[in-house]
């Protein structure tokens, strides 16, 4: 990477510190401000008051929720600091998301345990799904009106309008249970190849979930850059139909291409929350439902702040992309 | 307006540069021929007739001028001598007989799809409108000019990187072995064309098809693009097919020109002929619409009415409607090409050369 690259991507991260301070700031409204006294979930029904005010000091809630300005003029920046707010960015920052409520774990152990099931899930849903819907919308710009491109046409439509939920159902009850090709749910202890089979149903319909509504996207995309005059230069300088759709035409598409996947990346965050309901895969989605079920609000704060990172991160991965893609796109 | 900012300047530098054209006798052998070529867009079960029966010949060395106003079947007659016309049109009749270096003259529309790939660019170049848009723009012009050479000849990539900086040179382009690490948004749009013509030179076509080349470019560009052209002409003997509207242009760039009107060529003459006795009431309805220097007129003369849709072309004479001495025939039936004097085609049922 050259310096210029380097350099454009550091100023790109800098950027996003007041966006991370302003999301840190967003979850300690939602989960300490408005969220209610998190003693009487933690403490339980049956507590004295000796013992709520003891567990309220020990886990902090004694303090101010909001930095105390009088401290700070009287020079007392000890006393500024020891506050709510700033514990709390302090330790999002650090990932230090604290136990959870629920299960008294440790919720950065959780998060990485659940890490590796969720993305044996969504990664290769991802990837098999764009690798899919760009190829079957290539054939269908590479003859337009022709009769594959009319039938793809329709069954989009179709695919676009089976809810997720039917597409789901369908799969465990026909092919898992009744032709049996599939595990109906689960998913292995361990990390390993058996992983594979556990998984090959739920990508599978992620992957068809997401496919009538990709391939027109791309569909129309693709033949955008169909009608482009360089389409038309390159063929007139004898260049073959491969060449001209896959060299020239696909880098060009790739600028729409790129926006496109980063708006579905918080879909599919969505979209594993059902696979993985459904299908016991213990990955994230499956603890922030759990999480939201049994009020665990330190969980569902982490996992907010995690998603928005991921989604900062996916951002930030885009414009480098565009960088790479467009040379228009200028680096100063 | 456009007509006079474009013809004004560009009378003078005819005048300068006549003698070039007396001088040169374009050595007549024919290298490109359209025979009756009808090319058809099929648009909810109707066919719209953009190409009617097109004929004629470019010799080697020779320019031939294509001009009518927007919309009758230029651009179309252009694409379908390369087959490049975009779907829903397709060439349904006719010839493009074109001269090969060893295979003699061949019909490209028998040609299949992969033999006219090995014809379009090395045979036969185009160069187009919009120099800004019809660059690829993520990829260096570099790049782009050499895979012209690397899918047309066996050549290695720095033989074809030298033939590139050396073709840059040849178009004029300042400083070429930096220049081909630019990408088109780095460039003027003069520049550009100057690509687009270098790329299209790549690999000696025999006939080089400019569609509009000048349209998009200010006026002092658009000297010095076709002063290029008409230098390569020269240098490689190609046959030019100068697609244009502007009859500046012409005047200045052509041997021969065609005009056309709704898909038909109404008239073909030499250049000087054909300003100096125009015969075919539509050419001398362009003519006079085009303002002369010091000429004192209050309003330009206009042709009356519009030009009417592919969907409802006028029976007999297509122009007839707005014909100012159209008769009863010309309503009635179809005019014929006749040649009124040696090399003077006129398709009108009243033209006389007179």
């Amino acid at each position: 990477m050259d310096l210029i690259v380097k350099a454009y991507f550091i100023r790109k991260i800098i950027y996003l510190i007041p966006i991370v301070i302003g999301i840190s700031l967003i979850t300690f409204l939602l989960f300490r401000v408005v969220g209610g006294d998190p003693i009487d979930r933690v403490a339980g029904k049956y507590a004295t008051a000796a013992q709520k005010e003891e567990l309220r000091h020990q886990l902090g809630f004694d303090k101010p929720l909001w930095p105390p300005v009088g401290k700070l003029f009287a020079g007392d920046l000890k006393g500024f600091a020891d506050n709510q707010l700033f514990t709390h960015f302090v330790d999002t920052f650090t990932l230090n998301f604290g136990r959870s409520e629920q299960y008294k774990r440790k919720i950065s152990d959780m998060i990485k345990s659940g890490a590796i099931p969720s993305l044996s899930l969504t990664v290769p849903a991802f990837i098999i799904g764009i690798w899919i819907q760009i190829t079957i919308a290539m054939l269908c710009a590479f003859k337009q009106d022709g009769r594959f491109d009319r039938i793809v046409v329709i069954l989009s439509v179709i695919g676009m309008s089976i809810p997720y939920l039917a597409l789901i159902i369908f799969g465990q009850v026909f092919l898992a249970g009744k032709l049996r090709w599939f595990p109906i749910y689960g998913y292995p202890g361990k990390f390993g190849l058996s992983v594979i089979q556990f998984v090959a149903l739920p990508v599978l319909l992620g992957v068809a979930a997401g496919l009538g509504a990709g391939v027109r996207f791309y569909r129309t995309v693709i033949l955008d850059e169909t009608r482009a005059d360089y389409i038309r230069t390159a063929r007139a300088k004898g260049v073959g139909e491969g060449r001209v759709m896959f060299k020239h035409l696909l880098k060009n598409a790739m600028i729409p291409i790129i926006t496109q996947v980063v708006v579905v990346i918080p879909f599919l965050f969505l979209g594993s929350l059902l696979l993985e309901r459904f299908f016991s895969i213990p990955g994230l989605g499956y603890m922030l439902i759990d999480a939201v079920n049994s009020s665990d609000w330190p969980v569902i704060n982490a996992l907010t702040f995690v998603g928005a990172i991921i989604y900062l991160g996916a951002l930030l991965l885009t414009d480098l992309c565009y960088a790479l893609v467009d040379p228009r796109v200028s680096l100063k | 307006m456009l007509f006079f900012v474009v013809f004004a300047p560009l009378k003078g530098v005819l005048k300068r540069m006549s003698f070039v054209v007396k001088i040169k006798t374009p050595n007549m052998t024919t290298i490109l021929k359209l025979d009756d070529l009808h090319t058809y867009f099929h648009v909810n079960g109707e066919d719209l007739k953009a190409v009617r029966g097109v004929s004629f010949m470019i010799g080697r060395g020779e320019t031939l001028g294509l001009v009518g106003e927007s919309g009758c079947g230029k651009t179309v007659t252009a694409l379908s001598l390369m087959k490049l016309v975009p779907p829903p049109g397709r060439v349904e009749e006719g010839e493009v007989l074109l001269q090969n270096r060893d295979a003699g003259e061949r019909n490209l529309l028998l040609l299949s799809e992969k033999e006219m790939r090995a014809v379009r660019g090395k045979e036969m170049a185009m160069i187009f409108q919009e120099p800004m848009t019809s660059l690829n723009p993520v990829f260096t012009v570099g790049d782009q000019v050499m895979e012209a050479i690397l899918v047309h000849e066996p050549v290695g990539k720095r033989e074809a990187r030298s033939r590139t900086i050396e073709l840059l040179r040849a178009v004029n382009i300042p400083d070429p072995e930096t220049r081909i690490k630019d990408y088109p948004h780095q460039l003027s749009g003069g520049q550009r064309q100057r690509v687009m013509i270098a790329m299209a030179l790549s690999c000696r076509p025999e006939v080089l098809i400019a569609d509009e080349p000048t349209t998009a470019l200010d006026v002092t560009v658009q000297a010095r693009i076709l002063r290029l052209i008409a230098r390569l002409r020269d240098e490689n003997e190609m046959a030019v097919l100068l697609v244009t509207h502007d009859l500046g242009v012409v005047a200045q760039e052509t041997d021969r020109v065609a005009v056309m009107y709704l898909g038909r060529i109404v008239e073909t003459a030499s250049t000087e002929e054909l300003f100096a006795r125009p015969l075919h009431p539509y050419t001398r309805a362009l003519l006079e619409s085009v303002p002369r220097l010091g000429e004192d007129k209050e309003r330009l003369k206009t042709i009356r009415g519009n030009v009417p849709g592919l969907s409802h072309i006028p029976s007999g004479c297509s122009f007839h409607p707005r014909c100012p001495i159209a008769e009863e025939i010309c309503q009635r039936e179809e005019p014929l090409s006749r040649e009124v004097s040696s090399g003077h085609w006129v398709e009108c049922h009243l033209c006389k050369n007179d």
